[in-house]
């Protein structure tokens, strides 16, 4: 097993009420798997992936239980031995590219920024590398691209740039937070099947966060529904579906938009 | 089909001016009838807003045919959170359009506001509150309410759910879908959503690069579409399925 959480759960107590925003989430995950999180704001989804990646700043949040990456738990260790696993072994990338990059840094530049970190390379190998997870990320022309800026750049090609770099050290697990909600939804159809391209030519396994249920369905094998902190209902992306056992669950079904018509006074297929 | 409320032909816009003059807009034509949702779909860029914008007279540098048969159209933003005034109590907001419609009586826009109130799912208690204090799908109701209650005909809809959890969008889809029947609304729906537009609209517009490529019955669009640009967008919707 790759992944194996049990029962983290996240507390704020910089508040007054303290708040629990991740209450007990489990999870196993085998290498090469895509799951998939799932639930509306508020549900704790994004919040578990944080803390998944030390994102979480103690002084505001306790973290507890445990999260074994490869048998080691994560959690508890100090920042300058996560960031050995960050980018190395797992990486994140989040719903909005433009935040995230740095806007006076030269896209090659921030695509091997992880490499700096990890290992010394000299400049043509860190270079080669770089256009290399540009090229796995299915960026055109990654030479050309390697000496622009990120405002020169559409939104589905910076959620690219962010992937290349998210993936230029080959990470074992891609935690993808969002990543095509803020994109055109053709946009987001050619990047999911960038992630699905990279899932099986490098076997990177995935947890997909997403509020969007059409989009889960079409990426992972497996889901979890969240709401409030907790894990609603977990099994195969198939079955969930098609089968929702909780009644949270068909109601988020439900509400997803579908070729039904409404019309006022009554629904009508 | 009787008069339309809304009739554009050969439609052109512009953003800017001198040398960054931008066309936005290309010869749009389309009608819209009394009681009837026509959805206006496209991606980041299509002009979809641009038309919406040019139906409420808020676009002044165009050429073309632009009538609205409609006396104070209204339009619901994505975001009630930026289109409510923060700092007002939402009995304010609500009776500000009466306000700037000439209703002078303070008594009288009070209880219109109160009898609004029902038709929207909102309660007496929520007059005194604030936008921050109320939920998104709330807020939104407020925004739709601020929009109604000057007896407005036409309501132009500008992607009305696409910030809201999707249970929220489907209490407020069926909001509207019940205030259009209720009241005899014509709506302007414009929606990157391909679901969304299905589930309300009679006959939809698909736009990209400022035109308007395809427009016809939802049924007859989304199952048989013609158009290359129309086909690769109902293939990317993949709540469709």
């Amino acid at each position: 097993m790759m992944l194996d959480v049990q029962e983290l759960s996240v507390a704020f107590t910089d508040r007054q009420e303290p708040f629990t925003a991740v209450d007990k989430f489990s999870l196993q995950m085998d290498r090469g798997e895509i799951v998939g999180i799932v639930g509306e704001s508020g549900s704790g989804k994004s919040m578990t992936a944080h803390a998944l990646m030390g994102l979480i700043p103690r002084s505001r949040a306790a973290v507890t239980g445990r999260a074994l990456f490869e048998g080691v738990d994560l959690l508890p260790l100090p920042r300058e031995a996560l960031r050995q696993y960050q980018g190395r072994d797992l990486s994140i990338i989040f719903q909005e590219p433009m935040t995230s990059l740095n806007p006076t840094m030269r896209i090659g530049k921030q695509v091997e920024e992880a490499l700096f970190i990890h290992g010394k390379l000299s400049p043509g190998e860190r270079k080669a590398k770089a256009l290399a997870a540009m090229e796995l990320a299915g960026l055109p022309d990654p030479e050309g691209l390697y000496r622009q800026y990120p405002h020169q750049l559409s939104g589905g090609m910076r959620q690219r740039v962010m992937i290349a770099a998210a993936l230029v050290l080959r990470p074992r697990l891609l935690i993808a937070d969002e990543p095509t909600t803020a994109l055109d939804v053709t946009i987001q159809a050619q990047i999911l099947d960038t992630l699905k391209d990279i899932n099986r030519q490098e076997g990177t396994a995935i947890l997909f966060i997403s509020h969007d249920l059409g989009v889960v369905k079409a990426l992972c094998s497996r889901v979890v529904v969240m709401k409030q902190g907790r894990i609603v209902e977990t099994g195969p992306a198939e079955q969930v579906f098609h089968h929702p056992r909780e009644d949270y669950t068909k109601l988020l079904i439900a509400s997803r938009p579908s070729r039904k018509k409404l019309r006022g006074g009554g629904e009508h297929e | 089909m009787s008069e339309p409320i809304v009739h554009i032909a050969r439609l052109n816009s512009w953003y800017g001016r001198g040398k960054g003059r931008k066309q936005v807009l290309r010869d749009v034509s389309l009608k819209l009838a009394p009681g009837e949702v026509l959805g206006v779909v496209g991606e980041s860029g299509s002009g979809k807003s641009t038309l919406a914008k040019c139906v409420l007279g808020m676009v002044t540098d165009i050429t073309g045919t632009l009538e609205v048969n409609s006396p104070r159209p209204q339009m619901v933003f994505q975001d009630p959170y930026g289109s409510l005034n923060p700092a007002k109590t939402v009995g304010w907001i609500l009776e500000e359009p009466l306000r700037t419609a000439g209703v002078k009586d303070k008594g009288e826009r009070r209880q219109r506001v109160r009898d609004f109130l029902p038709l929207v799912g909102l309660e007496e208690e929520h007059l005194a509150r604030r936008p921050a204090q109320l939920s998104g799908g709330q807020r939104q109701r407020v925004a739709i309410a601020a929009a109604l209650i000057q007896g407005s005909r036409l309501i132009v809809l500008d992607e009305p759910v696409s910030a809201l959890d999707v249970t929220l969008q489907a209490q407020i889809l069926r909001l509207l879908a019940d205030l259009k029947e209720e009241l005899g609304l014509s709506y302007l729906f414009i929606s990157h959503d391909l679901a969304v537009v299905y589930q309300l609209c009679d006959r939809v517009a698909v736009m990209t690069g400022g035109e308007i490529v395809e427009e016809g019955d939802v049924d007859e669009i989304y199952d048989h579409p013609r158009h290359a640009y129309t086909k690769k967008l109902l293939a990317a919707s993949l709540a469709l399925d």
